[in-house]
Parts: C-alpha cells; sequence; structure tokens
C-alpha cells in the first residue's frame, strides 16, 4: 500500500471527522473553532491527497477514481472549505457556534466524493445518502430558528422523496438490465433499453434533479436557501451542487450512455425550464438569498445544457460552467454574510442600499460577482455561459440556445438591480466591519473571477482531460 | 404455487404511488409523511427482493439491507427535525409550514 492510495481523501475525512467528534464530546470546552480549522487543514490534506492519487479501480468495481472524479472532488473539496471558513465567525455571532457543524460538514463531503467516484449504483446510493443525511441536520442546525427548522423539515420531506424516487429507479434498473454495476450496465444497455429499464432511468434522473434543483424539482431550493443560516446556504450553492451535476454527468454518460436518445430530450427540457424559470421568478425577489437560490437553478440550467449536448465538448463546457460557478457561488455568499447593520445579519435587497458609499471594496466585490453571474464579458461568468453555448450550437440545439439567450439577458436585469440598489440609492451608513475569514474568501472568489480572462487555460485543460476521462 | 414477478412489481408500484400520494395528498400531519417516505422505500425493497428472486442474483437483497439501514438512519433524522419544529413552532401540521412562501 502506497501513500498516494485513491482511497486516502475518503480515510482522511471519514476516520478525521470521527476523531473530531470524538474530542469534541470528551472535552467540556467550546470545541467549535478548533473543529473549524481541523476540518478546513482534513479537507486541504484530502484535496491534496486527491490530486496526487493515480486512477484506480476500488472494493471490486464499487468505486472508479479517475481525472473526472479529481476534477470533481476538488471542486466539492474548495466550496466546503470556503463554507467553513465563513461559519467561523457567523455561526458564533449568531449562537449556533456547534462543534457538530463541521463534522457534519465533514462527512458530507466524505458522501460526496463516494458518490462522484461510485461506479455501482449502490455506491451511489450509499454516496448520496450520506450526504443528505448530513446535509439536513445542517440546514436546521440553528434549532431555535423557526426559520432554520422549518428550512430542514422542508429539505429533508423532499429530499427524502428524492432518494426514494432514485432508488425505486435503481431497483427498476437493476431488475430489467440485471446488474448495479456501471461498466456491465454500459456494456448490457449497448443496444438499447427495453421500457422498464427507460422508466428506471427516468426515476434515476428525476431524483438526481431534484439534488441539482433544476426545475420543475426546484420547489425546495428557495426556501431553503432563505431559512437555513447564511453558511450553510453557501455550502448549499457550492459542493453539493458541484457533487451533484457530477454525478448527474458520470450517471448519464457512463452506464447510461448509450442511451441520448432516450435522454436527450428530457435533459434539453430541465435545461429550458431552469434557465426560464430562474431569470423570471428571481424578478420579484426581495430577499437577496433567496434571489440567489433562483439564481442558482438558473445555473444549473445553463450547466444541463452542455449534458444536453451530450458530446464530450459539451461536458467539457458543463464542467468549466460548474467549476465558474462555485467560485462565484462562495464569493457572491461571502458579500452576503459581509452585510451587516449594528450588530444583526440583514438579508433584503433594499438593506444594500448605500453600501457603495461606506464599504467600496464590499460593494466592489458584490458587483464584480453579480456582473460575473449575468455573464457579462469579460469576467469568468462570460466564458462559462460561452462555452455550453458553443457545445449546444455545435450539437445543433438551436432552440435550447435560444432560450439561454433571452434568460441571461433577462437574467442581467436582476443582477444588474442589486448593483444599482448598491451604488445609487441612498441608505444609512451603518454597516459592520467584516472578519478577516469572510474578507478571505471574499477576495480569492472575486479575484478568481474577475481575473479569470488573463488565464483561463489551467482550468480550461483540466476540464478537457476530465470529460475525455469520462466520455474515454 | 408460484407468484410471477409482476405480481411484486404491481404491488411494489401501488406502494409507490400510495406513498407519493400520501406526501402531496396529505394536508393534516407530517408524521404521515414520514410514514409515505418508508412506504417509497419499501415500494424499492419490494422490487430488489422480487428482481433477486427472479435474477437468481444475491445483489439485490444485499441492496434490500443498505436500503433498511439507510430508511432507519432517515427517520431518525426526520423524526429529529420533526421535534426541534414542533418545538419552535407548536404544531406539526402539513398547513403551519408556511412561514417562507414565494
Amino acid at each position: 500500500m502506497t501513500f498516494a492510495t485513491p482511497l486516502l481523501p475518503a480515510l482522511l475525512l471519514g476516520i478525521g471527522g470521527m476523531v473530531l467528534l470524538l474530542a469534541g464530546v470528551l472535552t467540556k470546552r467550546d470545541r467549535f473553532t478548533f473543529c473549524s480549522l481541523a476540518a478546513v487543514a482534513l479537507l486541504i490534506l484530502a484535496a491534496i491527497a486527491s490530486a496526487v492519487a493515480p486512477d484506480a479501480v476500488l472494493f471490486n468495481g464499487l468505486l472508479k477514481t479517475s481525472l473526472f472524479t479529481r476534477f470533481a472532488d476538488t471542486l466539492v473539496y474548495l466550496g466546503a472549505a470556503m463554507a467553513l471558513i465563513l461559519s467561523l465567525d457567523y455561526n458564533r455571532r449568531e449562537n449556533i457556534a456547534r462543534f457538530e457543524y463541521p463534522i457534519l460538514v465533514l462527512f458530507a463531503v466524505l458522501g460526496m466524493i463516494v458518490m462522484i467516484s461510485a461506479n455501482d449504483l449502490m455506491s451511489l446510493y450509499i454516496g448520496f445518502e450520506l450526504q443528505s443525511l448530513a446535509l439536513y441536520i445542517t440546514a436546521a442546525i440553528a434549532r431555535d430558528s423557526l426559520r432554520s427548522t422549518e428550512a430542514g423539515l422542508k429539505y429533508f420531506v423532499l429530499g427524502a422523496l428524492a432518494s426514494g424516487l432514485l432508488i425505486y429507479g435503481i431497483s427498476l434498473v437493476y431488475g430489467f438490465a440485471g446488474t448495479t454495476n456501471f461498466t456491465s450496465l454500459a456494456s448490457i444497455l449497448t443496444g438499447g433499453a427495453g421500457y422498464g429499464t427507460v422508466i428506471g432511468i427516468v426515476f434515476v434522473l428525476v431524483g438526481l434533479a431534484f439534488k441539482i434543483s433544476a426545475a420543475p424539482f426546484h420547489m425546495w431550493t428557495p426556501d431553503v436557501y432563505e431559512g437555513a443560516p447564511t453558511p450553510v446556504t453557501a455550502l448549499f450553492g457550492t459542493a453539493p451542487k458541484a457533487a451533484a451535476m457530477a454525478l448527474f454527468l458520470s450517471v448519464m454518460l457512463g452506464p447510461f450512455g448509450h442511451l441520448v436518445a432516450q435522454w436527450q430530450s428530457i435533459i434539453e427540457i430541465l435545461s429550458a425550464i431552469s434557465m426560464a424559470l430562474g431569470a423570471l421568478a428571481a424578478i420579484g425577489q426581495t430577499n437577496i438569498k433567496r434571489l440567489m437560490a433562483y439564481s442558482s437553478i438558473g445555473h444549473m440550467g445553463y450547466a444541463l445544457m452542455g449534458l444536453a449536448a451530450g458530446t464530450e465538448a459539451g461536458l467539457q463546457a458543463t464542467l468549466v460552467y460548474i467549476a465558474v460557478y462555485v467560485v462565484m457561488s462562495f464569493a457572491a455568499f461571502a458579500c452576503i454574510i459581509a452585510m451587516r447593520r449594528q450588530g444583526q445579519a440583514v438579508e433584503k435587497i433594499s438593506d444594500l442600499a448605500g453600501l457603495a458609499s461606506q464599504r467600496p471594496g464590499l460593494a466592489l466585490a458584490f458587483a464584480i460577482i453579480m456582473w460575473a453571474m449575468a455573464g457579462i464579458p469579460p469576467l469568468s461568468g462570460f466564458f462559462g455561459k460561452f462555452y455550453v453555448f458553443a457545445a449546444a450550437l455545435n450539437a445543433g440545439l438551436m432552440p435550447l440556445v435560444i432560450i439561454g439567450v433571452i434568460s441571461s439577458i433577462i437574467g442581467a436585469f436582476y443582477y444588474l438591480r442589486v448593483i444599482k440598489v448598491m451604488y445609487f440609492d441612498n441608505g444609512t451608513p451603518d454597516f459592520d466591519a467584516t472578519p478577516a475569514g469572510v474578507r478571505f474568501v471574499m477576495s480569492v472568489g472575486t479575484i478568481a473571477t474577475a481575473l479569470f480572462v488573463l488565464l483561463p487555460g489551467p482550468l480550461v485543460v483540466a476540464a478537457d482531460a476530465a470529460a475525455r476521462a469520462l466520455m474515454g | 404455487m408460484l407468484v410471477p414477478l409482476s405480481h411484486y412489481l404491481v404491488v411494489a408500484g401501488l406502494l409507490l404511488v400510495i406513498g407519493i400520494f400520501g406526501i402531496f395528498m396529505n394536508r393534516k400531519n407530517i408524521i404521515v409523511i414520514l410514514m409515505s417516505i418508508e412506504l417509497i422505500l419499501l415500494a424499492a425493497n419490494l422490487n430488489f427482493v422480487a428482481f433477486s428472486g427472479a435474477l437468481h442474483d444475491m445483489v439485490g437483497q444485499v441492496f434490500t439491507m443498505f436500503v433498511l439501514t439507510v430508511a432507519a438512519a432517515e427517520s431518525a433524522i426526520g423524526l429529529a427535525i420533526l421535534v426541534i419544529y414542533f418545538r419552535n413552532r407548536g404544531s406539526i401540521e402539513v398547513e403551519d409550514v408556511t412561514l417562507m412562501k414565494g
């Protein structure tokens, strides 16, 4: 057994999480900060271990690591670590500084990397459930807050329904195809599939669409984003989205890759409805977290467009889009967490009034992120959209591209409205100072978003290599 | 007497439909929703066991064990969230879960 064993990241997270749990339970002192920093350190170690690990097939084909899984793993570690840094100060101020929180995040990340590397429907399901169960609890972590517990309850009920549909679909696929292993499924389904298998695949697709919150399976997203404490929302907006999208890609293009004709139109519809709904429903929102929820639904629509193309270029485009989205997303939530007036966290868009005159740096960062999310060049969001549109055009999906362009124009309206409120509306200058951790996350995300145009090479090359590893 | 596979599939399909309707049609009580979720998982389990028998393949039965375990964990977490929700709201009626809308 060499040091660079492909299992090391998962072992680090699992064993590290349990050791931290013991440390938190057995000592009387408050261990929140210690556990959070240790969890961030574990995530960094796991990211390094995963980056140097070789390709491998583990546990009789249950798990399989490749360049694709390492690409997605990196995004998950990045999103989770940033969300944990954001929670350091916020959780303390809001009186939810419980040491269980970072540990739950570690277990959720463990579930995510298991489901990303899954090469069998069984490991897929276990990973999926491990991350879901841990995330239900984090949504309700502010247990004295009605909004947080309601968010947790809604997330639980709809998430459990989604995993129920997923497992029902898996049972049908198992029964009609006769195996649960991705490699065997891919070879069995080469010559097409019967009705039973196709119905199973549709159920699996619905379960996964719930997780990435693609419309029309998005109902939980706005409520959960609004109700959960903001650092938890930041987590929901980054790591699980990247993991679920990677799983979506690897399931659709791996075992069911030969059935493109059967699922392509479903993905197109999901993508079109998500883009349109993300753009239209966000217009009337007054709460910035709810706005971000609709924005994330829209972004998932654009990301699905690459999958709808069903080509290697489309897959690469989706991966670039998700990477860009994760960075924009944690930066945006860092800005939202920085919105505090007189010791109170504020969430209304109108509360941003007067930000530019008192805190020009924060307002500029927020404005850059909003521009990027609207897809205005030369920021990173533009390139993400450009790649998916180009891939969809090359695959001949003209109607989808037209819907996408119209939605991004409508979407630009509400992103620019946020900028307008910050720069041109008058408000009382009583914003609080921003803690160092939040400033760090905000700067990293904003600089990466703003300067992506100077150095897009590494990400595009990595996404290309990851896409080739999956499509093989 | 041998029960054909299709009978199991129909029963599982009915359980799934009852479970989904139980979640969406129910206006009374969140506990009923938890029970409906269990029904959906049981429908999948019944499928797995029936297919496992029909295919003479053990994978389905192993899968059932995993699903049972996950179902237990899921109910535990669901009930825990329900308890803290009840403490804050003082009610577990579905119609009262309406703080956030739109």
